[in-house]
């Protein structure tokens, strides 16, 4: 890795609390991250120490109380709630731990979702779909219901749909959190190969230390503080 | 680009029997919606269809029906005489001297009385309305004790069918010939000899005049003529106006009765699609915010819901004109308000109640879903995405 490279996340005195009835909980108190282009970061920590709530706010889905967050050249903390959406429509991938596949939509269809948002013309969008969705090696699944796939596989489409609009960071909630070893194995290893061929930048929240192991870099959230390993 | 259409029909068709319950719903007030314009329909169809526009009628001042006026023999000699009036083949005024008279006839299968139409007619009646045709038997032999007698009330009424015998006016009439009048007001009528009626019920008056014009377009003139003789104390309208006059106050009562059902029965649909809506966008939380952390914007999401809904309310929509336009098959009979007589008509569907009955059924669709959805838009990504 360039050490010279500027990072592609910059967050500076980051907090967060939630209101709670009339009581404040404070979620993140002053985080300070950087995250280089083209790492695989994993993000651990006990249940509730924030590790999602700190992902969202990089997604761009959730309001920081203060504090900045720069992904690329783009002060995300500045932008209105659509610019943001359409924001995260070019810039962020998500894999969630429970794929959210939309039910009713083909594999196909679910991949193509995010370039919808995009002036591709159809044709175009098929070339994209149909690229990202061997890269999972699911070409031959294209028309099945997530319905009619394994959990490893609904992943696997899932993956295809976070990468299909060529984001630079992909932000994953505990991604194998829901598989089993097996399953979990191959969804790593697909997430390595973006991370080294296609040069992605790679949030994973996780508690799976066998999952952490194929990051880079592993950063432990605790009491709203974060620490290297 | 935003949420595809297919997303929201398919997730119609996924929870189809939802969907078809709530469509039914909604399509149970279409169908009363449309049915009721369909009757006013037919019933102005009907009666419409029962005047020419060549014909002219002319009644009493002030009279709104036949039944009403009355035309003394001087004043219709006179009218006789204009020269406004049509001449016949065989040379004569194509006019007519006609007496309307209500009578209580019961109906065949049961003894429930109803207001029937006895018209006393002249010669030429029958050439003033090419529709209507002798079906089997006769024409009454005039200064006969002979009827004729509507096709539809043959049918319906004890009596009346050919070669029967009617009672009334102390006389016993008898059935020699059933006329086709088609789907117009007469093949609800009994035809007699005009002379013979006013003599049977102690008239001394006509009910009305009609006759012919020469020239369709003299029609201006002679009524501004003939309503300022102070001999004449009638009013003069074209016949298509006559029946189109007839049938308003009952159209107009149909509708509004279909409006008024239509809206009470509508609260309840729409309640149900909206709790139909609402149940599917909390079935979709996690859906929602999934997809608005992909990108898409509040909008999208609203629209993709109304679209759901507006698609369910079109589903009902469907049922309630198909089931509605069934009811063209049948033939209903009812009071005539304006003569209180006997008139059958049908359910007429036109393009027109096509069209307002599925923008109908749209309306109730957007009003249902229309709170569901902007739940649905205003949903936090973050809390959404938690609901899993
Ligand atoms: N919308 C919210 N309203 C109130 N409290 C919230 C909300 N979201 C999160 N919290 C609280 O913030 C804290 C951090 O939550 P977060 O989901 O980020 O934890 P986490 O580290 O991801 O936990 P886990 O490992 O269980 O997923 C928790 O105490 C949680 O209860
Ligand atoms: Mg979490």
């Amino acid at each position: 890795m360039d050490a010279a490279a500027p990072p592609i996340v910059v967050i500076r005195n980051l907090t967060k609390s939630y209101r709670r009835g009339s009581q404040s909980i404070q979620v993140l108190s002053g985080i300070n991250f950087d995250i280089a282009r083209g790492e695989f970061v994993a993000l651990m920590g006990p249940s509730g120490s924030g590790k999602s709530t700190l992902l969202n706010l990089i997604a761009g889905i959730d309001s920081a109380d203060e504090g900045s967050i720069r992904i690329g050249e783009q002060e995300i903390t500045r932008l209105s709630e659509r610019e943001l959406a359409h924001w995260r429509a070019g810039h962020v991938g998500f894999i969630f731990q429970f794929y959210n596949l939309i039910p009713v939509l083909t594999a196909y269809e679910n991949v193509e979702l995010p370039l919808l948002l995009t002036t591709l013309k159809r044709r175009e969008r098929r070339e994209h779909v149909e690229a990202v969705l061997s890269v999972v090696g699911l070409a031959d699944r294209m028309d099945h219901y997530p319905s009619q796939l394994s959990g490893g596989q609904q992943q696997r489409v899932a993956i295809a749909r976070a990468i299909v609009t060529d984001p630079e960071i992909l932000v994953a909630d505990e991604p194998t959190g829901d598989l089993d070893r097996v399953s979990a194995e191959e969804i790593l290893q697909l997430m390595d190969r973006l991370v080294r061929e296609f040069k992605k930048t790679v949030i994973m929240v996780t508690h799976d230390p066998r999952a952490a192991e194929k990051a880079h870099v592993i950063r432990h959230l605790e009491k709203g503080e974060l620490s290297v390993t | 680009m935003g949420i595809p259409y297919s997303y929201s029909f398919r997730n119609l068709w996924t929870r189809r029997l939802t969907t078809l319950l709530t469509a039914s719903g909604m399509g149970l007030v279409v169908f009363v919606f449309a049915a009721t314009l369909m009757l006013a329909e037919g019933l102005q169809q009907t009666l419409v269809q029962t005047g020419s526009p060549d014909n002219v009628v002319v009644l009493r001042k002030s009279a709104n029906s036949e039944v009403q006026s009355g035309v003394e023999r001087a004043q219709a000699a006179l009218l006789e005489s204009q020269p406004e009036v049509a001449i016949g083949p065989d040379g004569r005024p194509l006019l007519a001297k006609e007496l309307v008279v209500l009578i209580n006839l019961r109906k065949r299968g049961g003894n429930k009385p109803a207001n029937v139409v006895i018209r006393g007619v002249s010669a030429a009646s029958l050439q003033l309305r090419p529709a209507i045709g002798l079906k089997v038997g006769r024409m009454p032999r005039p200064g006969s004790v002979e009827v004729i007698a509507g096709e539809s009330l043959a049918r319906r009424f004890k009596g009346c069918g050919l070669g029967e015998t009617l009672r009334f006016g102390m006389r016993d009439w008898r059935v020699v010939g059933v006329f086709d009048a088609g789907s117009t007001g007469f093949s609800s009528e009994i035809w007699g000899d005009a002379d013979q009626m006013m003599q049977a019920f102690r008239r001394q008056v006509y009910s009305s005049v009609i006759f012919r014009l020469k020239d369709t377009n003299a029609f201006d003139a002679y009524k501004a003529r003939v309503e300022g003789d102070p001999r004449l104390t009638v009013e003069a309208k074209r016949e298509t106006r006559y029946y189109l006059d007839q049938s308003e106050a009952m159209s107009r009562f149909l509708r509004i009765l279909g409006l008024v059902l239509t809206v009470v029965f509508s609260i309840g649909a729409v309640i149900g699609a909206t709790i139909t809506m609402y149940a599917a966008v909390a079935n979709r939380v996690t859906e929602i915010g999934t997809l608005r952390a992909l990108g898409f914007q509040r909008k999208s999401i609203l629209l993709a819901f109304v679209m759901e809904a507006l698609l369910l309310g079109l589903c009902g929509g469907l049922l309630g004109v198909g089931a509605a336009s069934f009811m063209q098959l049948i033939t209903i009979s009812t009071m005539n308000w304006a003569s209180f007589s006997e008139l059958a008509f049908s359910f007429t569907l036109t393009f027109g109640i096509l069209w307002k009955s599925l923008l109908f059924s749209l309306v109730m669709g957007f009003i249902g879903g229309a709170l569901p959805a902007v739940r649905a838009s205003r949903m936090n990504i973050v809390e959404a995405l938690r609901a899993t």
